[in-house]
């Protein structure tokens, strides 16, 4: 499970050789923004040399690549799929047949490498107003799209918005790429808080995010990784309420109830699927007395 | 893999290593290194296992170590030789 991603530049030896340390939960080896134009056949051979001899144990690989109107993007495709990322997060995507395109590329690239079809999977990153109009129809686009995530820098421009700490301007952007995604079923991530330097801040992005139904939060500094991993994790307070109202349902079945309430309020279906969410996530985080 | 011109891949920056190549009859390789007491000898040898990979048998290299890793290294010296070479003709 994921609730944090780290970007780490691809081109940057310094910051690779070092990406497992800070408990992410995946890294988000990125070729593109972060790589000049004149970097790129280098940052592939890097990122690929550096994962096959590090491993990088521990955390889920995504590598970001260019997008698919570049002549970049099959280079990376058939750079990075051999590698076995768990996700390939194609870049700019406004519309299901970028993803379609992409998968294709990604399907070319497992079968020439041997690996079984379908293993490596798509995260969208969704950044033009475009995409986010768009966000189910990319979400339902292709079997290898396991989740969205949302990019708010490129976003706020393509909107003429100014980006704000508070984030309102992204507000509408957040709820409906997280609706989207749910809808398909698939995983939502959350952009990252640009802040290096404001704990505050990152606290409150944090928990805004995760309120609004994100699965997580991407971070672009290792000093966000715990804040995010914390607030997307369950409390103490949620399991055990997750605890008490599964008991209270065990007790209603046993005594024939067909309704019933926990600290005065009626336990419905949505309550308990909830609650058995939190205690799976728990178990999955080696939560004890789960 | 000939190498048909001079180029350069990586930089002088810490954990990274600069790496240039240039055409030659034979192969000729140059450590520099910040650790050359205790890794010259293993990094001229990864630099020469990446060169026998890409099948390159003649060729000036420099690498300027500023305490890369292994896997550093042998991705700088093969962007080097993929930037300066060209496949031989089969």
């Amino acid at each position: 499970m994921i609730r944090s991603m780290l970007f780490i530049p691809g081109n940057s030896p310094s910051m690779l050789q070092n990406a497992d340390i800070h408990r992410a939960d995946a890294l988000i080896l990125d070729l593109e923004d972060a790589v000049s134009p004149d970097q790129k056949d280098a940052a592939r051979v890097l990122v690929r040399r550096a994962v096959q001899a590090l491993g990088f144990a521990g955390c889920k690989l995504i590598v970001r690549i260019n997008p698919v109107d570049t002549a970049y993007c099959e280079e990376d495709i058939r750079a990075m799929v051999p590698l076995k990322p768990h996700m390939i997060m194609p870049t700019k995507v406004g519309c299901p047949e970028t993803v379609q395109a992409v998968s294709a590329m990604v399907g070319e690239a497992e079968a020439a490498s041997g690996i079984p079809r379908g293993a490596v999977g798509l995260i969208p990153l969704i950044e033009t107003c475009e995409g986010i109009e768009n966000a189910l129809a990319i979400a339902r686009a292709d079997p290898r799209v396991k989740a969205l995530f949302l990019g708010a820098e490129d976003l706020t421009s393509d909107m003429r918005a100014k980006r704000t700490k508070a984030g309102q301007e992204i507000g509408y952007s957040r709820a409906k790429i997280v609706s989207c995604a749910r809808a398909a079923g698939v995983e939502v991530y959350d952009t990252p808080f640009t802040d290096v330097n404001d704990e505050e801040g990152i606290e409150a992005d944090t928990a805004l995010a995760k309120s609004m139904g994100f699965t997580g939060k991407a971070s672009i500094s290792p000093r966000h990784v715990p804040v995010i991993n914390r607030l997307f994790s369950p409390t103490p307070e949620e399991i055990e309420y997750a605890w008490e109202v599964l008991d209270i349902i065990e007790e209603a079945r046993r005594q024939g109830k067909g309704a019933i309430s926990l600290r005065g309020k009626m336990i419905d279906k949505p309550i308990v699927d909830r609650a058995r969410f939190v205690l799976q996530m728990a178990k999955m985080l080696g939560g004890e007395g789960v | 893999m000939t190498i048909v011109r001079s180029a350069v891949a990586g930089t002088l920056e810490s954990s990274d290593a600069l790496v240039s190549i240039a055409p030659s009859r034979q192969l000729e390789v140059h450590v520099e290194s910040v650790v050359m007491k205790q890794f010259g000898d293993a990094i001229e040898a990864s630099v020469r296992q990446v060169l026998r990979e890409l099948s390159v048998t003649g060729a000036q290299i420099r690498v300027q170590d500023r305490g890369a890793l292994d896997c550093t290294i042998r991705a700088r010296v093969e962007t080097a030789v993929l930037r300066g070479g060209e496949e031989k003709p089969s």
